[in-house]
């Protein structure tokens, strides 16, 4: 098994479905010649040329609509939003066009698009440049949505999303772009859409985490005085709802650790769905653990405060497992208050 | 320490600030450069050097009535409006001083004294915004104008093209004023763009479009002045296209390796401050020793600037949630 960062296995799964499929192209602002601003499509100009890999203009609505429209003729366009705040120019031809064209063709066109984009806090990129944005693809019905937690997941998610026949978002938290993992590659790394994966085991609480969460929960878990499943959510939509329940149901106790702010999170359908479905089993309220609902604030000490730390979320859970309540996030505890 | 207003007063009024102003905006920039390479600024910064000409030239020409928008690479347009570098090294580098209490950073700066508006780091969003402000103008019936400064690569985003035509049909009293500095990013403009000269652009929209001298601040000045005018008497909008070069990489880690041989060399012969020192001294604007004593009072504020923010209170973490909404 190879170690690759985690723009590494980026790039090695967009040239290993080229290599498969003729009909898979390339799409974004540097991503050729400068080989992408985070350095995810290593090689690829230099092997599959510039008819298939190609630097765009700064016209994300332009070009993602222009690979909605190569989609649905038969391509499998994959296209880099750089920073995902700029899918916001480019959203009308996502989730008003490409996500609708199946349903309105009846079921006789298909949009086999990737669209993949960079997201979160952590490296000082500012307001502008550093939210996680789920909420704006995880609400409209058409479209697919995954989350790399590092190299092994960027890589098998990237895969299945090109092949899948569907418009796929896959987010890429920038933080991790350096992190450096074993990558199983090839038909066996593969990671199927709307499944999850166990990252660590244990008894107390489930802890359901998403990209860059999946690090820190993973952390906090062998840090606590408590052990838990955590579980990398991997997709979003659809999300893996056998997996997680399995898992609460031996638990009892869910928690969900997410970058995003509190309010419109991800975690929020997981709380949901889970409190619905499984309310006997719950030992516990569920207890979501989030940034606050404010801009990401540029500055180290701030922006480090406003993600989830792993110091954080294990304080949070033990709080949950001691007192059998959710305790209040750290910027309503009363020495913060604003 | 001078405040913006006052600032931007002396700039407006004479020509000897403004040279000044132009070495104050090479040396801050400078000075960011090397806080960054000792590991002081968190995140990203985007340097203006090569471009002090057409800030200044800018800021010359409005009025401090007038609303600006401009990019991430603004450092240099919000020092010629008069942002002070105590309020911009403070917003790099994170302190309580800086110009919105250092919770934006480097890309993220704002002064409403001096008719700067907050900073874009979207691509092309301030050209409608700027359009925008003309509206309260024209609604209001106030004589005065806006300015949208921005990228040549910014030409190519559905926002430029639709804030013209909206400018355009309305006869909003805006000045669009494109950074033509060759590259978007990594990629050379003909790489992205199929004119050579973006103020052909205008055509499309029946307003007028002229190609300036970027590295001249006299004719930055002078072009502004006069389409601000035409604004302001109702004429509508028109496009300056600023002829320029961005001296450094695109933001901190680029070192620009996608240059042809000789291109910065030969850009670095029409140097904006080197030409325009020269051309005050022969006019005796300034004197014999003129241009080492601008430098030496510039690099003593810029020194003092530096000392103060380093020694100042970095922004407290309560501070993220001061302004989510208005009151
Ligand atoms: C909508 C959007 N797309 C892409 C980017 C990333 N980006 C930041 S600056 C830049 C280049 C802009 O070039 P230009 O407009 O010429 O301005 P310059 O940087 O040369 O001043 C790009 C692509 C962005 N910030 N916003
Ligand atoms: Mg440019």
């Amino acid at each position: 098994m190879p170690r690759m960062r985690m723009n590494q296995a980026i790039s090695a799964a967009i040239a290993d479905e080229m290599r498969a499929n003729p009909d898979v192209i390339v799409l974004g602002e540097d991503v050729a010649v400068a080989e992408g601003p985070f350095k995810t499509s290593a090689g690829l100009l230099e092997e599959f040329g510039p008819l298939r890999v190609r630097d765009t203009p700064i016209s994300e609505m332009g070009f993602l609509g222009a690979a909605v429209g190569a989609a649905a003729t038969g391509l499998r366009p994959v296209v880099e939003i750089m920073f995902v705040e700029f899918l916001g120019v480019a959203l009308d031809q996502l989730s008003t066009e490409g996500a609708k064209f199946h349903y309105l063709s009846g079921g006789q066109v298909t949009v086999p698009l990737t669209v993949r984009a960079s997201v979160g806090a952590g490296l000082g990129f500012g307001t502008q440049h550093s939210q996680t944005l789920e909420s704006w693809v995880v609400g409209t019905p058409g479209l697919k949505l995954a989350v790399a937690s590092g190299p092994a997941t960027a890589y098998g998610l990237m895969r299945a999303a090109i092949r899948d026949d569907n418009p796929v978002v896959v987010l890429e938290p920038r933080r991790l772009y350096a992190q450096r993992e074993e990558v199983t590659t090839g038909e066996a790394g593969i990671i199927a859409l709307g499944q999850a994966r166990q990252a660590a085991s244990g008894d107390d609480a489930t802890v359901v985490a998403l990209g860059s969460t999946v690090g820190t929960a993973t952390e906090a878990a062998a840090d606590g005085s408590w052990s838990a499943d955590v579980i990398d959510l991997q997709s979003l939509q659809p999300w893996d709802q056998d997996l997680v329940y399995a898992s609460v149901a031996r638990t009892g106790r869910l928690v969900t650790v997410e970058e995003n702010p509190l309010s419109g999170g991800w975690g929020a359908d997981v709380v949901a769905a889970v409190a619905a479905d499984l309310f006997g089993e719950l030992k516990a309220p569920p207890l979501r653990i989030t940034a606050p609902d404010v801009p990401v604030p540029f500055g180290k000490e701030l922006e480090e405060r406003y993600m989830p730390s792993s110091a954080y979320v294990g304080e949070q859970i033990t709080e949950l497992l001691d007192t059998g309540r959710v305790p209040p996030p750290w910027w309503q505890r009363e020495e913060n208050t604003p | 320490m001078n405040t913006p207003l006052e600032r931007r007063e002396a700039l407006q009024q004479d020509r000897q600030v403004r040279y000044e102003r132009m070495v104050e905006i090479r040396a801050l920039e400078n000075k960011v450069q090397d806080l960054f390479d000792e590991g002081l600024v968190h995140g990203t910064t985007h340097l203006c050097l090569g471009q002090e000409a057409v800030a200044v030239g800018v800021a010359a020409a409005a009025r401090v009535t007038d609303q600006v928008t401009c990019t991430y690479r603004g450092h240099g347009v919000a020092l010629a409006l008069g942002l002070t570098p105590v309020q911009l090294l403070g917003e790099i580098l994170g302190r309580e001083a800086g110009s919105i209490g250092g919770i934006g950073g480097s890309m993220h700066l704002c002064d409403p004294e001096i008719g700067l508006m907050p900073t874009f780091a979207i691509v092309g969003a301030g050209i409608p915004v700027a359009a925008g402000a003309a509206l309260t103008a024209q609604v209001r019936g106030t004589d005065d104008a806006a300015i949208a400064v921005f990228g040549d690569g910014s030409t190519n985003i559905g926002a430029f093209h639709e804030a013209l035509n909206l400018a355009a049909i309305w006869k909003l009293p805006v000045v669009f004023v494109c950074e033509n500095n060759q590259y978007g990013e990594y990629s050379r403009i003909d790489l992205t763009t199929p004119v050579e000269d973006i103020a052909c652009r205008a055509e499309s929209y029946a307003i007028g479009g002229t190609i300036v001298d970027g590295q001249d601040p006299d004719a930055v000045a002078e072009a502004v002045s006069s389409a601000l005018d035409h604004a302001r008497s109702g004429g509508g909008p028109t496009l300056l296209e600023l002829k320029t070069y961005r001296y450094a990489g695109h933001s901190r880690a680029d070192t620009a390796p996608y240059r042809p041989d000789g291109e910065f060399e030969s850009w670095y012969e029409k140097d904006p401050i080197v030409n325009f020192g020269r051309q005050l001294l022969d006019e005796g604007v300034l004197g014999e020793n003129g241009i080492d004593e601008v430098q030496a009072t510039v690099n003593a504020r810029i020194d003092a600037a530096v000392e103060l923010v380093l020694d100042s209170a970095p922004t407290p973490v309560d501070a993220m949630f001061a302004h989510v909404l208005a009151p």
